[in-house]
């Protein structure tokens, strides 16, 4: 079946996207592999050296910012992913019951905002002279709080942030699970005297596995890529308890004009988010 | 049953009612004049309600610069992705050509590279090209999106063979064919695709960030990111939201007319029904 002509036109339809392709997706990587062994100045970028490990063993024993990012995008992942499971499969619920797609669009919009459209308000709504957390929590006697200028406060307030908006996509996820657990489980159940609860934990629970999962994935994805909330409302303050490493590794190449340096750091980070991506993947649509 | 489902409502209206309450605050404030904001700026419901901030900000200052930059970004970003997935999803759709068993594959492992990790060799790219500033270097590294060519194969791969062959009896070339038979009946998948890399496009935010440094050459997302926090220079409250809102404005609209295609190609992408 597969004649010449074909062969011909298929790679001409083919060749558009994998030009840009292989130019902009597949070369960067193994360009950042390339660059991570050498010294490679900004400011002088012809001229370089090759330094073989060395920016990766830096990295590893004495640099303690790294660390410092490195564990800062590991919180946010450790605190953001229960979060948004418990308020997505939540809210999936109730509104899966509930029935009406209103509330399905009004959670979901958030999501389509730009990083610097919601960090402006929440920016906001957390500065303790103008914003509205600060006049609702006056309501209960509570004295404004500085948030994001607050070392222990600052990375929940951008975890909470981050929740409002991206929640939305996550229930979504979760609703379209609950449409695929067979309704005959649940007559089942209630032939048998199951309660509401019971029903909750016997049949949601376990038909949403996958859907865990997956959410669960995704978000661990997107934490190891957090950078805009975090540069525009603390800059990674205050002392750096909110530097994520996206941020480090822009601020290693465009601040300290260290390419090499910064590449190294996007490797590592890469094989991170490979390691998780792969999980990705096997939950994926299988191709049949 | 009734009794539940009312409570059911009453209580979702309550945290939707608080979920949404940033977006109205906003835009409250985006319509409230900015001397009123200077002594107020929690109410729900502008005070003396103007348009002023709006026309300021759009008049004054680069914003309707960005705001263009980001519409000839994103324009362009969506229509090349869509002709460019197209093409490549009906090539592995319908075409049987040598090779094809490996590049599948190989596009597919595409979906395991994490972009946004990758900004650093990217800006060498453009820096030795000499092409930073440019709309081609905020357009072209958003334009390959693997997952964009699986849901293209998946769709053009389920139009009936008989259509396409019917009019390959008449002559018609494979060109031919995309153009006139495959590309219109593609427009439901076409939909979902734009919708996504329109939204992604427009609220990218690294990227430009790295690659337009001019601030003639911001789009609108990273203008407007640079006028916050407390390192930008300090503007009136009400054209800053003003800002927000027209940043905001365009994926409102999209998101009110293609609510439906959004949340469904969300659950179809995500391998569930």
């Amino acid at each position: 079946m597969k004649s010449r002509s074909d062969t011909l036109s298929g790679w001409l339809f083919l060749a558009p996207f994998l030009v840009v392709y292989l130019i902009f997706l597949i070369y960067p990587v193994f360009q950042a592999a390339y660059m991570s062994l050498f010294d490679w100045d900004l400011l002088a970028m012809w001229n370089r050296s090759m330094v073989g490990f060395r920016n990766y063993v830096e990295m590893f024993t004495s640099d303690r910012v790294f660390w410092v990012s490195l564990g800062n995008t590991l919180k946010f992942v450790v605190y953001s992913t229960p979060l948004i499971i418990f308020i997505g499969l939540l809210l999936a619920v109730l509104i899966n019951h509930q029935g009406s797609g209103f509330f399905r669009a009004l959670f979901f919009s958030p999501y389509i905002f730009s990083v610097a459209v919601v960090t402006l308000m929440w920016g906001f709504l957390l500065n303790p002279q103008q914003g509205l957390i600060a006049v609702f929590l006056g309501w209960f006697g509570v004295e404004p709080i500085a948030w994001l200028t607050n070392p222990k406060l600052a990375l929940p307030a951008i975890v909470v942030t981050t929740l409002w908006w991206t929640m939305g996509f996550n229930m979504v996820l979760f609703l379209a699970g609950l449409q695929d657990i067979s309704p005959s489980l649940y007559e089942a159940a209630s032939i048998d005297g199951t309660n509401s609860i019971q029903k909750f934990f016997h049949i949601t629970i376990p038909g949403l596995r996958r859907t865990m999962l997956l959410v669960a994935v995704l978000q661990v994805i997107a934490s190891f890529q957090i950078f805009g909330q975090v540069y525009i409302m603390t800059r990674g303050g205050p002392a750096g308890t909110t530097r994520v490493l996206i941020q480090y590794i822009y601020e290693s190449g465009f601040r300290d004009y260290r390419l090499g340096y910064a590449s190294a750091m996007s490797v590592l980070l890469f094989l991170l988010m490979f390691i998780v991506s792969y999980f990705q993947f096997k939950l994926s649509p299988e191709e049949d | 049953m009734k009794t539940q489902k009312v409570f059911l409502t009453v209580i979702l209206a309550i945290v939707a009612a608080f979920w949404i309450a940033p977006v109205i605050w906003m835009v409250s404030l985006a319509l409230t004049p900015n001397e009123i904001l200077k002594t107020i700026s929690t109410s729900m419901i502008p005070i003396a309600p103007t348009l002023k901030n709006f026309a300021g900000v759009m008049s004054v200052g680069l914003t309707s610069r960005w705001f263009l930059n980001s519409i000839i970004v994103t324009g362009l970003t969506t229509i090349f992705t869509l002709i460019f997935h197209s093409m490549a999803g009906y090539a592995f759709a319908k075409i049987s050509f040598w090779g094809k068993k490996v590049v599948f594959p190989a596009v597919i492992a595409g979906l395991m590279v994490p972009k946004e990790a990758m900004f650093i060799p990217l800006f060498l790219l453009f820096a030795q090209l000499d092409a930073h500033n440019t709309y081609a270097a905020l357009i072209l590294p958003r334009v390959a999106i693997p997952l964009g060519v699986f849901l293209m194969t998946q769709f053009i791969r389920a139009i009936p063979n008989e259509i396409e062959e019917a009019v390959q009896i008449d002559g018609a070339s494979r060109w031919r064919t995309f153009w006139q038979i495959i590309m219109p009946m593609s427009v439901p998948a076409f939909t979902s695709l734009g919708i996504f890399t329109f939204i992604l496009t427009w609220n990218d935010y690294l990227w430009p960030l790295v690659s337009a440094t001019k601030k003639e050459m911001f789009t609108i997302t990273t203008g407007l990111a640079s006028l916050q926090g407390n390192f930008a220079q300090a503007t009136e409250l009400g054209s800053l939201m003003a800002r927000g809102v027209i940043a905001g404005a365009p994926l409102m609209i999209l998101f009110i007319i293609f609510q439906k295609n959004l949340i469904r190609g969300i659950s179809l992408s995500s391998g569930t029904k």
